[in-house]
């Protein structure tokens, strides 16, 4: 595969240079390049287009051999059913409702800190920054009971607030990380420039560095959007009402009550899928930038 | 917003520079501008380290203290410290070594398959063409997907009449009858594993084509004059530039595979006994109010299910 990348890049001669001979196999290679590439795709994309056709099956045609891609007959009953008999409309909303706030309130924090991090030098700098990336490390897993504990000491269990605390601090190793690398790489003569001109810090960091790290701030978005929207085992641990439960929670007990009624259980998840693939789709612009300047690159 | 004026060299003239006494001293900025000064990136990093210190950091305190001791998670309660005692049930359970080893499995294969693959991938993507941002987004697709979406997708996939089935047997005739996936060890493992593969190859691509955008033009042009074959070109130019990132990528998939929980739980969470992963040992054990967190440390098995199972 990686001959056939390089070979399609055009050779530093330009295309001109070269006899018939090595445009004959550079075509070759490119047309090796999208099969290969088409091929892997369909691997990807066929799950999806399988769950979407099963979503419009009735439950006598969702397991049929030969199974069925387009659906025949095909039916919406299970997108009413779903829309209806559940309270999908309260789930997706208490999924928003903590996927948003944590995600801001978690990209402000850590890029607070990655500022800190990033343009001051100070005593403990460095051990308080290890110790925070021991939290990238930490399985989420191993810390369930404590944090239960934890959460019941602060009155934080079975409510939509007990999520975001858990869900800002569980995120804020991995963006304070990714951050502190972009702010890093932001000239330190635009901060001095600003400061002769009298901003303080705080107009440094919210006016200067913040929209210049906007790339960065995308990415760390999509991540911890992704983490909080898809958290399944916190939510599941700690939500006991209804009222209170997160789409992937209420996803997965609807699979419960409804054993294989699997066009049902597709219908659902589609709609909780969809929000998502939109935010990505509007940031995914900014998101290969993002991870390009920050701290991936090294 | 206090924090404005912090850093600023606030040069206040001498009040008493008239007594004549040329005192060389620097005018000396007020106390509190300089103690404002060493506070504020104190004061940037406040926020977010008290916030860990508290969710993060506590709990793991916790966590290593209780596996000392025969927990009692009821308030009030007293714990009695029982020193390695949970370690040594730990060792002499069956179920944790089956577990670390189906872990140890899982990583070994998800993990080198999702970085050989996302970076073939990324380097195939990496010129920029019209379709590139659409192949991309087909490759990220199954990582913006809900785990406990996609876990119920592959069950679905993986069941007996299922697609995996009629694909290998009916079509390919690779193999005879169906197969059982799902209810089976070895076999539960490979489907798993085939999630894990298929979620994460767009994120390492992802991370990867970040990267390779980085990998200098003109090194690669320069070895490309200097006659270095494709192969030598990618080793010498494209990996050592790539290099940071693929360090990132394999600790990232390593510990996200130590934590695979939700697929284990959503595919093979109803099957009675001989559950491939982590989950079933204590499950029933742990219910009890005065649980012990024997592995809770050492091994993640134990706790979420004592939870998940209650209500």
């Amino acid at each position: 595969m990686t001959a056939a990348s390089s070979l399609a890049r055009p050779a530093p001669g330009g295309p001109h240079s070269r006899g018939g001979g090595v445009r004959a196999r550079r075509s070759a290679a490119s047309t090796l390049r999208y099969a290969a590439l088409i091929a892997g795709a369909v691997v990807m994309v066929t799950p999806f287009v399988y769950m979407v056709s099963t979503s419009f099956k009735s439950q006598a045609y969702v397991l049929t051999v030969p199974p069925q891609f387009i659906p025949n007959p095909a039916t919406t009953d299970n997108y009413t059913q779903a829309l209806t008999t559940q309270d999908f409309g309260l789930y997706f909303l208490n999924s928003a409702v903590v996927a948003v706030i944590s995600t801001a309130l978690s990209v402000l924090l850590s890029s607070m800190m990655a500022y800190g991090f990033a343009r001051y030098r100070f005593p403990g700098r460095e051990l308080i920054f290890r110790i925070l990336l021991i939290g990238l490390v930490v399985p989420a897993m191993m810390l369930i009971i404590p944090q239960f504990v934890l959460a019941k000491n602060l009155g934080l269990l079975d409510s939509l607030a007990g999520l975001v605390v858990f869900y800002v601090a569980g995120s804020l190793a991995l963006n304070t990380f990714l951050l502190r690398g972009f702010f890093e790489a932001i000239p330190e003569e635009l901060d001095q420039a600003m400061q002769v001109d009298g901003a303080g810090a705080f107009t440094r960091y919210w006016r200067l560095a913040l929209p210049l790290a906007k790339p960065a701030l995308a990415t760390a978005t999509i991540f911890t959007f992704l983490a909080t929207w898809d958290e399944f085992v916190w939510s599941l641990t700690i939500i006991n009402s209804p009222a209170h439960r997160t789409l992937p929670v209420a996803i997965k007990l609807f699979q419960g009550q409804n054993a294989t009624q699997w066009g049902l259980v597709f219908a659902a998840s589609l709609l909780a899928v969809i929000p998502v693939v939109v935010v990505f789709l509007v940031f995914q612009r900014y998101f290969v930038q993002g991870l390009t300047t920050g701290a991936v690159k090294g | 917003m206090t924090l404005t004026l912090a850093d600023q060299d606030v040069t206040v003239p001498e009040a008493d520079s008239a007594s004549g006494t040329a005192r060389p001293v620097r005018p000396a900025p007020s106390r509190s501008a300089a103690l404002r000064r060493v506070a504020v990136p104190y004061l940037f990093i406040a926020p977010g380290v008290l916030l860990f210190a508290v969710a993060i950091l506590y709990p793991i305190v916790q966590a290593v203290t209780m596996s000392f001791f025969d927990w009692k998670i009821v308030a009030g309660a007293v714990s009695e410290w029982v020193g390695l005692d949970n370690y040594a049930r730990a060792m002499a359970d069956p179920h944790f070594w089956q577990s670390l080893a189906n872990s140890g499995i899982y990583m070994l294969f998800t993990v080198p398959p999702q970085i050989v693959l996302g970076l073939a991938i990324a380097l195939l993507l990496k010129r920029k063409s019209p379709v590139q941002p659409l192949f991309r987004v087909l490759y990220y697709l199954p990582v913006v997907t809900s785990w406990v979406v996609v876990s119920l997708l592959f069950k679905y996939l993986f069941a007996d009449r299922g697609l995996v089935n009629f694909t290998l047997g009916d079509f390919l005739h690779l193999m005879h009858g169906d197969v059982s996936w799902l209810s089976g060890r070895w076999t539960a493992l490979i489907a798993i594993c085939a999630l894990g593969v298929w979620k994460g190859i767009g994120w390492s691509m992802m991370i990867f084509l970040a990267a390779l955008q980085g990998v200098p033009q003109s090194l690669e042009e320069a070895a490309t004059m200097d006659g270095a074959g494709r192969w030598q070109r990618f080793r010498a130019v494209t990996l050592p530039a790539i290099w940071p990132a693929a360090l990132f990528v394999t600790v990232m998939l390593v510990i996200g595979g130590f934590n695979v929980f939700t697929s284990v739980l959503v595919m093979t969470g109803e099957a009675p006994a001989d559950r491939p992963m982590s989950s079933s040992p204590t499950c029933t054990r742990r219910r009890s109010p005065s649980s012990t967190s024997a592995t809770a440390p050492l091994w993640r098995s134990s706790s979420p299910c004592s939870c998940s199972c209650s209500p």
